[in-house]
């Protein structure tokens, strides 16, 4: 049983259920593996508290009362809070924070039966698209150790790919699952917003957080995300009353008929011609099996980028607020009255990407220039949602690249934040929508790194993103290639 | 349009963040480079679009439900507490606010 870190969730599922191996001896594997932390993926490991879940499940196996994922194990994102975990959102300001509960999306897959193999690195409070604003070191992309992993749920990503957890939790503000799924080589999956409960999600842009799997395999993130959605009503009022999906149910059906529209704005010439090639060969693939490609047009993809880096750090400022050095996190030392404390506190706990989305967020909702940047950039927002549905009348599912390029190398874009906004255009526009998107491994581009391929569906539509990513699973082997030694 | 140093110190201390000088010096280039990306959305024209909060509002009407008011949560004060900086008889200390 040497590759069970090499085993889908479903196969670990199905051996756990007809007990070929139990959840200890799963749990036990992937806690080996994990030690001695590779690419500093991980911020809290606690084999005690793994290996005490895993009892629970072996003992609901034994009775009977097994959920459909009983004893498979999955690692949590570090921006959902945990009880048997540290929860730092990749802050300092949040070192050794205990929470006295469970994020929803915890304790769903926890009902489920997952067994939680302990907290992900992560951009600090999910604020980047590199994985290297996180206060606890950049993570490494197991495909190349010096570039990489994609953010902001980057350790999620190399978690999986490098076979440290068979599955993990990520968030998607503007990409956070998307890009990295597609910088590791696995599978990521972004709801339509108030799918998923953000109850327990550490907010950053509460108008655009939403949570999802990533994993190897489209049904692997099928299977956890049925577990995951379903309403939240009295925990999280942006909460959608949309009940709960069998994910897995319609994967396998045919692609005949089915019309893909290729937005012309994904393909210009900021596109790298490598990530290009094998988008290109997987819609090729799509059509092999009866897809049509429908040329489209989403007119406003550009300006996605300052609409989205308004509303997200003018959302962020205000949900950051709570962070004063009184009821949780760091206090600074020195101080000499109630307003030096918060200053002095927030500014040794923020880094400075955090800092930076604070100011611009404080001063697009400042007195004089709300009308003319936050609301603007709401309105542009309607326009941008209004020319996904337009598009929606001449195509089912919209596909593209994730990235203009695959992962950079650690350290690139240092000194120029700027730079890696402009790295998230493409995934951008649907999370400002609200629509569901994923990524799905498309094959490699330049330097042998993973290329991924976007699809974004319409509201609701994630069963019909997960069977298109599935079918594409099915003919090609991307999504099972590993780093060399994994 | 370009912010000044005397902004960056208007808005860090209503963000409440304390900048070095440097920081201070640094945070105003990069936001001020960074609004160089932002000038391209005020040539929209958005005369007569509704600002969108919840992007599902885009295709049906969203409203935020309120939940029965009634109380739901379990005194927990000392789990809730346990992440604080300073505890005293299960109170929340902060300097000295009033003289």
């Amino acid at each position: 049983m040497n590759d069970l870190h090499n085993l889908s969730v479903k196969a670990l599922a199905n051996l756990l259920q007809t007990k070929e191996v139990s959840a200890v001896e799963v749990a036990t594997r992937f806690l080996a593996r994990m030690g001695g932390n590779p690419h500093n993926a991980f911020l809290d490991i606690d084999s005690e508290a793994t290996l005490a879940q895993a009892r629970a499940s072996d003992a609901k196996l034994a009775n009977g009362t097994a959920g459909p994922l009983e004893g498979v194990p999955v690692a949590h994102k570090d921006v959902f809070v945990t009880q048997d975990f540290a929860t730092t959102a990749g802050s300092k300001i949040l070192s050794g924070y205990r929470s006295p509960f469970d994020a929803t999306v915890v304790q769903r897959l926890r009902t489920a039966g997952m067994v939680t193999l302990g907290k992900l690195n992560c951009d600090e409070f999910a604020m980047g698209s590199a994985n290297e604003n996180s206060a606890y070191g950049a993570v490494q992309n197991p495909w190349d150790t010096t570039r990489v992993p994609g953010g902001s749920s980057g350790g999620s990503a190399a978690a999986v790919a490098a076979g440290l957890a068979p599955a993990a939790t990520g968030t998607d503000t503007g990409g956070s699952i998307r890009q990295p799924a597609s910088f590791c080589g696995i599978t990521g999956i972004k709801p339509t917003y108030g799918r998923a409960s953000r109850y327990g999600m550490i907010a950053y842009a509460s108008s655009l957080d939403q949570a999802g799997p990533m994993a190897r395999t489209a049904e692997d993130c099928a299977l956890l995300l049925s577990a995951m959605c379903g309403p939240d009503a009295d925990r999280d009022s942006t909460s959608l009353d949309v009940p709960a999906e069998d994910f897995t149910a319609s994967l396998g059906a045919e692609l005949k008929g089915l019309r893909i529209g290729i937005p012309q704005e994904f393909f210009g010439e900021g596109l790298h011609a490598d990530v290009r090639a094998a988008v290109d060969a997987a819609l090729a693939e799509l059509t092999k099996q009866g897809a049509t490609l429908v040329p489209i047009s989403l007119p406003r993809t550009e300006l996605s980028i300052p609409v989205y880096y308004i509303i997200a750090p003018a959302e962020a400022s205000s949900n950051l607020s709570r962070f004063d050095g009184v009821k949780f996190g760091h206090r600074a030392k020195d101080y000499t009255d109630l307003e030096s404390m918060y200053k002095k506190s927030r500014a040794e706990g923020f880094g400075s990407e955090v800092k930076r989305r604070i100011m611009t967020g404080t001063y697009v909702l400042s007195h004089g220039y709300y009308d003319a940047y936050y609301l603007q950039a709401q309105k542009i927002r309607r326009m941008i949602a209004d020319d996904f549905q337009n598009a929606f009348k001449q195509c089912d599912v919209i596909a593209g690249p994730v990235a203009p390029s695959v992962a950079w190398k650690l350290g690139e874009n240092a000194n120029d934040p700027v730079a890696d906004y402009l790295a998230d255009i493409f995934t951008l526009p649907a999370s400002l929508a609200g629509l569901p998107g994923m990524s799905v491994p498309a094959g490699f581009g330049a330097h042998g790194m993973p290329v991924g391929l976007q699809l974004i569906g319409n509201y609701f539509k994630e069963a019909q993103l997960l069977n298109v990513a599935h079918r594409l699973q099915q003919a090609t082997d991307f999504h099972l290639r590993k780093p060399e030694g994994i | 349009m370009s912010l000044t140093p005397q902004d960056i110190d208007r808005i860090a201390n209503l963000a409440r963040l304390e900048l070095k000088p440097e920081e201070s010096e640094r945070m105003l280039a990069q936001i001020n480079g960074f609004f160089g990306i932002v000038n391209a959305m005020q040539a929209v024209d958005t005369s007569g679009v509704q600002p969108l909060a919840h992007p599902v509002a885009a295709i049906q009407d969203i409203a935020l439900r309120l939940r029965e008011d009634v109380v739901s949560e379990p005194n927990n004060r000392e789990a809730n507490q346990r992440s604080a900086p300073a505890v005293e008889r299960g109170l929340f200390l902060v300097p000295k606010v009033i003289e």
